[in-house]
Parts: C-alpha cells; sequence; structure tokens
C-alpha cells in the first residue's frame, strides 16, 4: 500500500502537478509536530485565541426530560469563530507560514471553516481566498460577509451542484495553479495524504480534553461518544483518543437529508460504496458509472458525498459506528436544544445531538453519552425559520 | 509496435482531445473519423466525469453535458469498438480514477482491450498510485500513460523511466484550457525526460494556435489539444465535424512541419 492509509483507504490521488506541494507539505508537517517551539505557540493561539480548553457541560435538563443515560455536550460551538473548525486552521496556517506561503485558500460549506480560515490569515496577515458553492452563499449569506469583514476574497463556484463538493473541486484547481506561494487549507479529515492525518492530529485537541475532563468529573470515560460527520473532522477529533478503549463507543452522525431510501440525502456509509475522489480512496455516494451523487441536506457543512478515510477504516473494522440522521430529526433536536438548555447548536451538530435524544432514554441513568456541538447555531436561524415556514430577512 | 509507437515512429504526432458524448456519441464518433483522416496520428477520448478537478471551465462544460445528455461509460466503450473498426488511429482514453474503479480495474481493462484502445490517461492518479492500475492495462497491451508538470522537480527521471506510450508533458500550471502564452521551460523538462528514458513526449495545456503547437512540437514529439477543439464542438454541435477536421488538418500541419 502506498502513503498515508488507513486500512485500504487513503493515498494520494492527485494531478502531478500538486505532488510536490503534498510531499513538501507532508516533510514540513513532520519536521514542526514535535517541535516545541511550534507546539508551544499554537497551544498559546488555542487557549489565548480560540479560547480553548472548551467546556464540558453537563446537560441536565435535556437528560431529565429524557430519562435515560447522561448527556453532555462538549462545546466547541463556545471557540472563537464559533466552530471547532478553528483547531485545525491555526495549526495549519501556523505550519503555512513557517513553509514561508503567504496565501491561504479554502473550500467551505456552511462557512464555518471559511470563517475559520478568513481569521486565521487575519491574524497572521497573510492573504486569504475561500471557495463557496454559489447555493451556499445564498443559505449562508452572514457567513460570505463575515469573511468579507475578515478581509478574505469568497468565490462562489457555479461548477457541478454549486455546493461543498465543488467548492473543494474549484480550491484543488486553484491550489494547482498557484502552489509557490500558496497553502490549501483543507478543513476536513480529506483529500489526499497528508491532510486526513494533519487535520485530525490538529482535531485530536477535542478528545484528549473530553477524556481529560470526564475522568475529572465523572472519574470514568464516558459510554459512547457522538459527533455529526460530513468529510468528518469533528467526529474524528472527537473519537481519536478514544479509539483504544473499548468500554466507549463511537458514533458518527450522518445527514441523511430526506430519508436514506430517498436520492435526496448526503448519508455515504449507509447509501455509498468504496471509491476514488478528491485525492482519496473511500465511500462516496456514487452511481454505477462512477458519477459522483448530488447529495443533499439541510446542512451545508454535512452536504458531502464522501467520508474522510479514517472514518472508512473504523467502519470497515467495526471499531465506530454511523447511523443516519433526517433533516427532520435534525431541526427537531435544534429546536429541543435551545428550548431545555438554552442553546442553539449548528444545524450540523443538531445531528448527533438528535441520535443522542433517540438512544439516551433507552440506557440506563449511570451510563453517560458525550455529544459534541461541533458549532453554534446563529448561521442557521433563517435557513430554519425557512424551514418552518417563516421567511426572514437578515 | 503498438499503434501508439507506430504514430511516433512516423514523425511529430498532433493529438486532439474529444469529450465523448458532447453533444452526442454520433457527433463524437464523427469527430474522430474525421479527425483522423484529418492527420491526428493519436485520439484522446475523454469519458465525462462528474467532477473534473483537473479542467477547466471549457472541458468541465462539455462533461456536465455529456452526462446530462446520458452518456455512459459502457456507451462510450460500444462506441469506442466501432470506431476500432473503421479507423487505425491510435485510441487513448482519459477519464478519471474512480470511472475505471468503480467497473473495476480489471474489468475496464479488458473492455478496452476488446474495444482496441491503445492507452489510458487518468490525471488523477500520479507515480506513487499507479500501480494499482498499471498491471492490468500492461498483459492487455494497454500503455498507461503519465504526466509530468511544470512542479515536477525531482520526480521526472522516476516517471519518465517507467513511462509507457509517450509521456504527456503538463505545460502550464493549473488546469486545462487555452493560454495566450506557456512560461514553462518545456525544452529543460523534455531534455530530462530523455536523459531517463527514450520514451516520446506530447505537450499539453494551453496550446490553441497552430505556432504554439510548432513551438512546443519543435521541442518536443508532439502537442495535444483539447479545450480549444471541444470549444468548436460546443459551437458547432451536431455540424462540428467539418469545421473540427478543417481545424486538425492546419494543427497537424504545424506539428508535423516543426523542426
Amino acid at each position: 500500500m502506498t502513503r498515508g492509509r488507513f486500512g485500504i483507504h487513503g493515498g494520494q490521488y492527485i494531478p502531478e502537478t500538486l505532488m510536490n506541494a503534498v510531499l513538501e507539505l507532508e516533510e514540513a508537517y513532520n519536521r514542526f509536530k514535535d517541535d516545541p517551539d511550534f507546539n508551544a505557540e499554537l497551544g498559546r493561539l488555542l487557549d489565548e485565541y480560540a479560547g480553548r480548553p472548551s467546556r464540558l457541560y453537563f446537560a441536565e435538563r435535556l437528560t431529565r426530560r429524557l430519562g435515560g443515560a447522561k448527556i453532555y455536550l462538549k462545546r466547541e460551538d463556545l471557540n472563537h469563530t464559533g466552530a471547532h473548525k478553528i483547531n485545525n486552521v491555526l495549526g495549519q496556517a501556523l505550519l503555512a507560514k513557517k513553509m514561508g506561503k503567504t496565501r491561504l485558500i479554502a473550500e467551505t460549506g456552511a462557512g464555518q471553516h471559511g470563517v475559520a480560515t478568513a481569521t486565521a490569515a487575519a491574524l497572521m496577515d497573510m492573504e486569504c481566498v475561500v471557495f463557496m458553492g454559489r447555493e451556499d452563499t445564498e443559505r449562508q449569506a452572514l457567513n460570505v460577509y463575515r469573511m468579507r469583514l475578515l478581509g478574505a476574497k469568497v468565490v462562489p463556484v457555479d461548477s457541478g451542484t454549486a455546493t461543498l463538493k465543488d467548492a473543494v473541486s474549484e480550491a484543488m484547481r486553484e491550489w494547482t495553479s498557484r502552489i509557490d506561494d500558496t497553502h490549501y487549507c483543507l478543513g476536513s479529515v480529506m483529500g489526499p495524504h497528508p491532510f486526513p492525518t494533519i487535520v485530525r492530529d490538529f482535531q485530536a485537541v477535542i478528545s484528549r480534553e473530553m477524556r481529560a475532563q470526564f475522568l475529572e468529573r465523572e472519574g470514568r470515560l464516558p459510554d459512547a461518544v457522538l459527533a455529526c460527520v460530513g468529510g468528518g473532522s469533528n467526529a474524528i477529533g472527537s473519537f481519536y483518543h478514544f479509539i483504544g478503549d473499548p468500554g466507549v463507543r463511537l458514533i458518527g452522525c450522518e445527514a441523511a437529508g430526506r430519508g436514506v431510501g430517498t436520492p435526496e440525502t448526503a448519508a455515504t456509509i449507509a447509501t455509498g460504496k468504496l471509491g476514488i475522489f478528491h485525492g482519496m480512496k473511500s465511500y462516496f455516494c456514487q452511481d454505477e458509472f462512477g458519477q459522483i451523487a448530488p447529495v443533499y441536506s439541510i446542512s451545508a457543512g454535512l452536504d458531502y458525498p464522501g467520508i474522510g478515510p479514517e472514518h472508512a477504516w473504523l467502519h470497515d473494522t467495526g471499531r465506530a459506528e454511523y447511523v443516519a440522521v433526517t433533516d427532520d430529526e435534525a431541526v427537531a433536536a435544534f429546536e429541543t436544544l435551545a428550548r431545555v438548555e438554552g442553546i442553539i447548536p449548528a444545524i450540523e451538530s443538531a445531528h448527533a445531538v438528535a441520535h443522542a435524544i433517540a438512544i439516551a432514554p433507552g440506557m440506563p441513568k449511570d451510563s453517560i453519552l458525550a455529544v459534541t456541538l461541533s458549532g453554534r447555531g446563529d448561521k442557521d436561524v433563517a435557513a430554519i425559520a425557512r424551514y418552518r415556514g417563516e421567511d426572514l430577512h437578515e | 509496435m503498438s499503434r501508439i509507437k507506430q504514430a511516433f515512429a512516423k514523425g511529430k504526432v498532433f493529438i486532439p482531445f474529444v469529450t465523448c458524448g458532447d453533444p452526442d456519441l454520433e457527433t463524437t464518433a464523427a469527430v474522430v473519423k474525421a479527425m483522423a483522416d484529418a492527420g491526428a496520428g493519436i485520439v484522446e477520448l475523454g469519458i465525462p466525469f462528474s467532477d473534473p478537478t483537473a479542467e477547466g471551465p471549457v472541458i468541465q462544460g462539455a462533461n456536465m453535458r455529456a452526462l446530462a445528455g446520458g452518456t455512459t461509460t459502457d456507451r462510450i466503450l460500444e462506441m469506442a469498438a466501432a470506431l476500432r473498426r473503421e479507423t487505425d488511429v491510435s485510441l487513448v482514453f482519459m477519464t478519471y480514477a474512480n470511472v475505471v474503479f468503480s467497473r473495476t480495474v480489471e474489468g475496464f481493462a479488458e473492455r478496452c482491450a476488446r474495444a482496441g484502445i491503445d492507452g489510458l490517461i487518468l490525471p488523477d492518479v500520479p507515480f506513487e498510485e499507479k500501480e494499482e492500475f498499471v498491471p492490468a492495462f500492461r498483459k492487455r497491451g494497454i500503455d498507461f500513460i503519465s504526466l509530468v508538470a511544470p512542479t515536477s522537480a525531482g520526480r521526472i527521471a522516476q516517471i519518465a523511466r517507467e513511462a509507457e506510450g509517450f509521456l504527456y508533458v503538463v505545460s502550464s500550471l493549473g488546469v486545462t484550457g487555452t493560454r495566450g502564452t506557456i512560461t514553462t521551460d518545456i525544452g529543460a523538462i523534455v531534455r530530462q525526460v530523455r536523459a531517463a528514458s527514450n520514451v516520446p513526449c506530447a505537450v499539453g495545456f494551453g496550446i490553441s494556435t497552430p505556432e504554439q503547437a510548432a513551438r512546443m512540437a519543435a521541442l518536443s514529439d508532439g502537442a495535444i489539444v483539447g479545450s480549444a477543439i471541444v470549444k468548436l464542438i460546443a459551437q458547432h454541435g451536431r455540424d462540428a465535424p467539418p469545421v473540427v477536421a478543417d481545424y486538425v488538418r492546419r494543427m497537424s500541419a504545424a506539428v508535423r512541419g516543426a523542426p
């Protein structure tokens, strides 16, 4: 097997034009990942700028209402910029800076990764261009303006289905045209090696903290960790330090859209098959001829036809389970968490909350569920209002 | 001798590209025959892919139109088999890894062999990943064509040593599409290839005029043109074959006449 494999998944399926760029990135990452100065600088940024460690919150009212497992929320929504994306971006931006790059490009779906990249670029005085599907720029207009406020240029992408996968394709195309001064700050645990490993390592701070927080608070590890999965960065970050603990179930919650039995879904594990796309071998939603399917989810951040290669491997080995959560279930969870706990989660994260709401009642009262709230839901308020038939003008 | 080798044995080679199924497969077949008659030595047949990450807007558009029109890999293989009965021109498929992988590599290679296909180009399969694909094609006499790019420093010799058929020299950074000027030192890349291997080099990306084609062919063994032809087909639709033939005649003459 070639470099960067997770079982049979992963690899480097990219144009020759980009090969030296990813090799150079791998070399730089290997040089800096254990470098004390690099880690001290990143640690300082994560603490003082991003606001880490993020809180582990016992959702007592939700727990009582469901009558089963204790539900804890890992509050990545309280990070600076409002999502887990900043963990990865600060790491990659710092690495890019060390590599002498002066320009960051990124794809974004819901806009959270784009906002995080624009933020890091502003902080580190780098140029920033964010590619975003035209449809997503309309669904997430607030985040588009936020990126522009931060000094980034937002390029709407009209190709294909004008959503996240097309934004990734366009960012890759842009990278092949300008490599010398540009780092592609990929936002999820996907793409060619070394991205799935780099992004996972930078997001693993979530489970590292969670593990210590549970041991301190409950004196034991949770029975299950739940996180939403598009490409899968907050999920892999939430799972990583629990992979060696067989007593901890790892549950990834995919976006079923209107249902896994319909064509309007983005649930890759439930409906996809093995393929090669966007630089990696993994599972993809596709037709019998290998054409990538035009997936759908109410959540722009989960609206992706593939899944990161490490998740594909965790699925193959059975170490993690993947479930599909519909738009309806996610919206209901979005509203429930707002009313019961006073927390408005990102619609992406609401997929994980929905599954916790589904399974908690059947679990013993002394069992523990950890749910990662990957982001906050301010950006989704208008879309949820529309879903409920109200037209808001932002 | 393989058809690809024969093509280069006759001199410098003009290699046009067409996206299969844009506007329909009947037109594609007619265009390929017209291009062969007009002097093309090798024809690249693009199998459309939903997300062609190495393509610029022109070929992306052709991919979308072809797929929207119901073009499938199976129907393209049938068209290629029919073409093979009518022409001796080298036929090379150009597509993306997932198109091949989804039919299984062995299954796709077998269908290619039966259709009389001479080579395969997968722009998203670099040197590091090619062994997953190469053996199935090699044992059927189909060349797996590798690419080198302006950013391939330090990699050219290893790629050239294992190159089959011809080496596709990417002229410029970025994606496919016509360009006013090509600034890469193509001569230097070709010299590095020739120091490592005697595989022929053909230059592609950004070429649209006979002058550019002649200049690139002078530095190598051939020139590849995609977007300029796909653009003509987009403009002329089913009436494209004679227009494309005329263009290919001028380009082939320019390439063959290059020193």
